[in-house]
This record gives C-alpha cells, sequence and structure tokens, in this order.
C-alpha cells in the first residue's frame, strides 16, 4: 500500500478513494488535467457520420447510379482519350497563357506609358470576352482561313495549310484558352511582383545585379509564394473550363461523355465518369500545389511547416503518448480499489 | 573578429588620392529640396562618418553616390569616372541602366534594414552578384565568399538563410555580400538603427575591422562612440548642406556651427 501511493501522483486520487490519499491542494502543477467535454460538438459530428454513411450507402446500392455502366466506361479507350485531351488543352493553356501573361504583367509594370497602356488594354478586353465567345470566334475564323488556305501568324505549326480539322480546332481551341488565359494570370503575376518588397529591387540594383536577372532570379521567385495559390486555382478552373470547347466539337472528356450519353442514354453513370475523372486531376494537380508551394517556401519561415507525412508521423506520436498518459493514473488507481 | 584578411580592391586613388568626389549636388523630390549643394570628398583608404538630423538627406546622397537617385544638378565621380553620366564637351549623357549597373559593382551599399535575398542561402546571397554582374566562375565567387565569412564571423551560416538569423548577424551577411564584389567603396546607411542594442557593438566591430585595412567607407550612422573611434572626417548635415566637415576631435568635440552644437547636444 504504501507503495503504491509513492507512485501514484497526488492528482489521481479522486475524492472516495480514502482519507489516506488527499487531493493535493497545494500545487496545481501537479493535478490531473481534464480536457472540456464538447458534448454538442460530438452530437453534431455522430449526426453528420451518420448522413454521410446514408449518402454514401444510396450511392452504391441505388441502381439509378448504374456503377455496372460506370465501370464499363471509365477506364474504355475513348474516355481514356478524352482524358488525354483535356490534360493537353490545360498544359498547353497553363504553360502559353502564364508565359504571355508574365510578359503582359511586366509590360504593365514597365514605366513606358505605351507598353502599359497596351498591356491594359489587351487585359480589359480579354477579361471582357466570354471564354465560349472567343472560342466559337476562333473557330469559325480558323475554318475561314482553312478554306482560304492561309496561316495566322500567331501560330504556324496548328494552321499550316494542309492541316485537317482536328489540328484546325485543337489548334483554335489552343488559342482561345490561351488568350483568355492570359490575361487572368498577367494580374495574377503582376500581384505576385507588386508583393516583393521593394527593397529587394533596390538591393538587387545596388550590387549591379543585370535587369533581366533581377527579374528571373530575386523577383519571380519571391513572387511566387503570392502567384501559387492563386494560380492554382486559375489552373483548376482552367482544367474545368477545358470542358466549354466541347462547342467546338473537340474530343476532350465532356465532350465525349455527351456523345456517348447521347447514343446509348445512360446519362448519369457517364456523368459520373467524367465527374470522376474531373475529380482525380484536380487532386492530383492539388497535391502538385502543395509541393511547388513549399519549394517556394524556402527560407520564408525559420523552421519549414512539416510535410504531411511529417505531421502524420507527429500525429500518431502524439495519439501514442496521450494514450500512455491516460494509461497512467489507471495503474496506481487499481491497487487502491483491491485494497478495499 | 577573425583576422583572416580579404583584399579588397587596392586603394589605387586617382593622382591626388581622391577616391569620392561629389560636387555641388542638388535634388529635389518635387518642391522639397532635399540637397541644395553638397560637396565631399573621400580619398582613398579613409572612412567618413556623416551626422545629421532626421531628413537632413544623408541617405539622399548615399543613393545619388550609386546613383539610385538621380541628381539635379553637379556631379559624383568614383576613381575619377563620373557617376550616372558619360560627359562629351559641356555635355552630361545619362548613361544606359546596363552601364550603372557595372558602375555599381565598384560601390557596396550596407542598408539600414540588410535587404537580404530570404529565398537565397548567405552564400548564395553573397555569390549572386560577382557571379551574375562581373561574370566570376561559380568556384571562385564561393571561396571568396567562404572567406569574407569568415572574416565577419559567420562561417558557420553559409547554407542557412537570412531569416534564421538574428538581425546582428543579417547585417554582417549584408556587409559580406558588399564585398564579395571588391567595391572600390562602401556606403553605409544607418547600418546599426534596425538592430537591438546589444548587436550594435557586432556589426560595429566587422565596420571597424574594414576601415583598419584600408576600405573606402562613407558610414552615415547615429554612433557618435564609432565616429570618434574610427572616422578620419567627420561630415555634418542639415536642411540638404554640409554644414561643417573636418576631424573627429574638432567637429565634435569644437564644433564651429551653432546647428551642429544643437544636434551634438541632443545625441550625446
Ligand atoms: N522618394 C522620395 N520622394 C519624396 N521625398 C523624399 C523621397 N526620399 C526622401 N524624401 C524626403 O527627403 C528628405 C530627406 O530624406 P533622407 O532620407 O535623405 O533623410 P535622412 O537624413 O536620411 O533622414 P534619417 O536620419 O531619418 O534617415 C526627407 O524630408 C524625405 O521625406
Ligand atoms: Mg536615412
Amino acid at each position: 500500500m504504501a507503495s503504491t501511493t509513492d507512485t501514484a501522483p497526488p492528482g489521481a486520487a479522486t475524492p472516495g478513494t480514502g482519507p489516506e490519499a488527499p487531493p493535493a491542494a497545494g500545487d496545481p502543477a501537479s493535478l490531473k488535467v481534464v480536457p472540456t467535454r464538447h458534448y454538442a460538438r460530438w452530437a453534431a459530428g455522430a449526426a453528420v457520420v451518420v448522413l454521410i454513411a446514408q449518402f454514401v450507402h444510396g450511392l452504391a446500392t441505388n441502381p439509378v447510379w448504374e456503377w455496372q455502366v460506370f465501370r464499363d466506361y471509365v477506364f474504355s479507350e475513348t474516355i481514356v482519350q478524352a482524358v488525354w485531351v483535356t490534360l493537353q488543352l490545360t498544359a498547353y493553356a497553363t504553360v502559353l497563357g502564364f508565359l504571355l501573361g508574365t510578359v503582359l504583367a511586366f509590360l504593365r509594370l514597365s514605366r513606358s506609358p505605351v507598353l502599359s497602356t497596351v498591356a491594359w488594354t489587351y487585359i480589359w478586353i480579354f477579361r471582357s470576352i466570354p471564354m465560349i465567345v472567343q472560342l466559337v470566334f476562333w473557330f469559325n475564323l480558323s475554318a475561314l482561313y482553312k478554306e482560304l488556305g492561309f496561316g495566322i501568324p500567331f501560330g504556324p505549326v496548328f494552321w499550316s495549310v494542309d492541316s485537317n480539322s482536328i489540328i484546325g480546332t485543337m489548334g483554335a481551341a489552343v488559342i482561345g484558352l490561351t488568350l483568355h488565359q492570359a490575361a487572368y494570370a498577367a494580374e495574377i503575376v503582376r500581384g505576385g511582383v507588386i508583393a516583393v518588397e521593394h527593397g529587394q529591387l533596390e538591393a538587387a540594383a545596388a550590387l549591379g545585379i543585370p535587369r533581366l536577372r533581377q527579374i528571373r532570379r530575386i523577383v519571380l521567385p519571391q513572387a511566387m509564394r503570392a502567384i501559387l495559390p492563386t494560380a492554382g486555382n486559375e489552373i483548376i478552373g482552367l482544367l474545368k473550363g477545358t470542358s466549354v470547347v466541347y462547342v467546338m466539337s473537340i474530343g476532350e472528356l465532356f465532350y465525349q461523355v455527351q456523345v456517348i450519353y447521347g447514343r446509348n442514354g445512360r446519362v448519369i453513370p457517364l456523368l459520373l465518369v467524367a465527374t470522376a475523372w474531373y475529380v482525380v486531376l484536380t487532386s492530383l494537380l492539388s497535391v502538385a500545389q502543395y509541393y511547388v508551394e513549399r519549394r517556394y517556401a524556402r527560407g520564408a519561415d525559420r523552421t519549414p511547416p512539416p510535410t504531411p507525412l511529417q505531421r502524420a508521423r507527429r500525429f500518431i506520436r502524439t495519439l501514442r503518448a496521450a494514450a500512455a498518459q491516460r494509461n497512467q493514473p489507471v495503474i496506481p488507481l487499481k491497487p487502491l480499489g483491491d485494497s478495499r | 573578429m577573425s583576422d583572416v584578411t580579404v583584399a579588397v580592391k587596392d586603394a589605387k586613388p586617382t593622382a591626388d588620392g581622391v577616391m569620392v568626389d561629389v560636387h555641388g549636388v542638388h535634388k529635389n523630390f518635387g518642391p522639397l529640396q532635399v540637397l541644395r549643394g553638397v560637396d565631399l570628398t573621400v580619398r582613398a583608404g579613409e572612412v567618413t562618418v556623416v551626422l545629421g538630423p532626421s531628413g537632413s538627406g544623408k541617405s539622399t546622397l548615399l543613393r545619388t553616390i550609386n546613383h539610385l537617385e538621380k541628381v539635379d544638378r553637379g556631379w559624383i565621380s568614383i576613381d575619377g569616372e563620373l557617376i550616372g553620366y558619360r560627359r562629351s564637351g559641356s555635355k552630361l549623357h545619362e548613361l544606359k541602366e546596363k552601364d550603372v549597373l557595372r558602375q555599381r559593382t565598384h560601390i557596396g551599399f550596407v542598408f539600414q534594414n540588410f535587404n537580404l535575398f530570404p529565398h537565397l542561402t548567405v552564400l548564395d546571397n553573397l555569390i549572386e552578384a560577382p557571379v551574375s554582374a562581373l561574370r566570376r566562375p561559380r568556384k571562385e565567387a564561393e571561396e571568396t565568399a567562404r572567406r569574407l565569412l569568415e572574416r565577419v564571423g559567420l562561417a558557420d551560416k553559409t547554407n542557412a538563410y537570412p531569416r534564421q538569423l538574428s538581425g546582428g548577424q543579417q547585417q554582417r551577411v549584408a556587409i559580406a555580400r558588399a564585398l564579395a564584389l571588391e567595391p572600390k567603396v562602401l556606403l553605409f546607411d544607418e547600418p546599426t538603427s534596425a538592430l537591438d542594442p546589444e548587436l550594435v557593438g557586432e556589426v560595429l566591430d566587422v565596420i571597424k575591422d574594414l576601415a583598419r585595412t584600408g576600405t573606402t567607407m562613407i558610414v552615415v550612422t547615429h554612433e557618435i562612440g564609432f565616429a570618434r573611434e574610427v572616422a578620419d572626417t567627420v561630415v555634418f548635415m542639415d536642411d540638404g548642406v554640409v554644414v561643417e566637415q573636418g576631424p573627429p576631435s574638432a567637429v565634435l568635440d569644437s564644433p564651429q556651427h551653432e546647428r551642429t552644437r544643437a544636434f551634438l547636444s541632443k545625441v550625446l
């Protein structure tokens, strides 16, 4: 008995365990902490879990969803091909759009009133035109130019005289998406650049670092911190936005899905196929964004935040520690109970 | 401080030994006349400390010397080379940005708030300008950088990022970064004003060490003790003009002008 009381923390004694183990009133540091009980929060959580379970159960069992059709199509060649087209459209428009956007951003920031006005006008025009209107416009223009046997000065690659209609419409779609995206990218990049502290450019100038190098090495990497979250949004928006090129009969994901359910009438499962792919692609982009952001955060914090993996490990460690702590008072209490 | 010595470009003054020559410099910001005819000469290997009340134009003067600000009238030369302009006959032609940038590699500038590049390691901060502006081979630039870091007592911080350093350490890195270009003159704009009092000493020690090894420097500061100990010349500025200049003993202990006395009585 005496030995167990020695090892028991004084705070572990609860009223009623006997006069031989009084609560230590004097020293709060040795008292056991009882966390607040969030009963309402727990109840709400439980209710939500039940609702979600019900929904998932419905998804799985209700025949309306036709999961068999989903399974037949989700990895079918047509759909995989269409996903590839969607990815290509997204990649081209992202890369070209942000390249053009970066140039526009620096034109807009330039001290030359001509250049900055040109950039401002571009942004004004292309933000004003709905993407779908622009796409249809380019689509018709491309058809027209092909009949006449012309190439377009912007991209001879897309517009060579002997190009078949697919390359022609693909090119029109890429141009449309790029020009639209560039206007938004320009503002995002400009926002990032003006967020870089002025002293950074001044220090670079004082060191005699060449102008282009100042931008590439000093300004842009720091601007990336502000650019990336919004750019991530834009690219994800664009991924889904490519679905509007269905108006040009390009075989991207949404267009193909429509073609297929037009034929077989299985609308819901085919929309699910498209949804599933968009969700997967968006998730991949989000993960990529996380790591790119992390890369550009180097030096921004004294101690970089942990990666999800590190966080998971840390979480498990805290769980273990908590479990160990919870077990601790139980050990001395048992012999106390036994002594009764 | 470590006693490793680094060859800052040999003081090779013009015939009369003048390294920095500021002549009749005027500078306005709109209607505000900030510099109203400043004359200043700094000889090679000398330390000039500039004192003066807030708003007297000290920072503006330093910034005109490396052409971060254009002068409206007057001229500045370093080692006999006109800064920011080319002279042909009776006309001054403004230099292209590229040429101004080249001139700046001869002029080290240390800012009040360090302005280190936070996304680059200490080593990369030091080699960026030598590699990109002077086209030094990277290896050579790294060797110089390591020697300089040793000199300012930060050899162990080579791979740290600036935000992982204390203010005093950051300012010492900034000094090393300026030295990495082997400039002809170093300009300091209140290098210790952003520091906690206990960190001021370590930065001043580095500057004193540079003074001992014959680096030409112009230091704007409010540290009177430092001026007394290190300066060859103390310059007192007020309201856009040099009111009085001379050896520290003269300017600090027996100032001739009422404005100098008034200022010193406030800061001493
Ligand atoms: N870019 C600018 N535009 C307008 N006014 C300016 C500009 N830079 C400086 N000034 C003004 O010029 C005057 C001198 O400024 P300066 O920074 O040279 O003073 P200082 O002597 O360095 O003062 P401090 O000791 O406070 O640093 C101040 O009145 C300031 O407001
Ligand atoms: Mg100042």
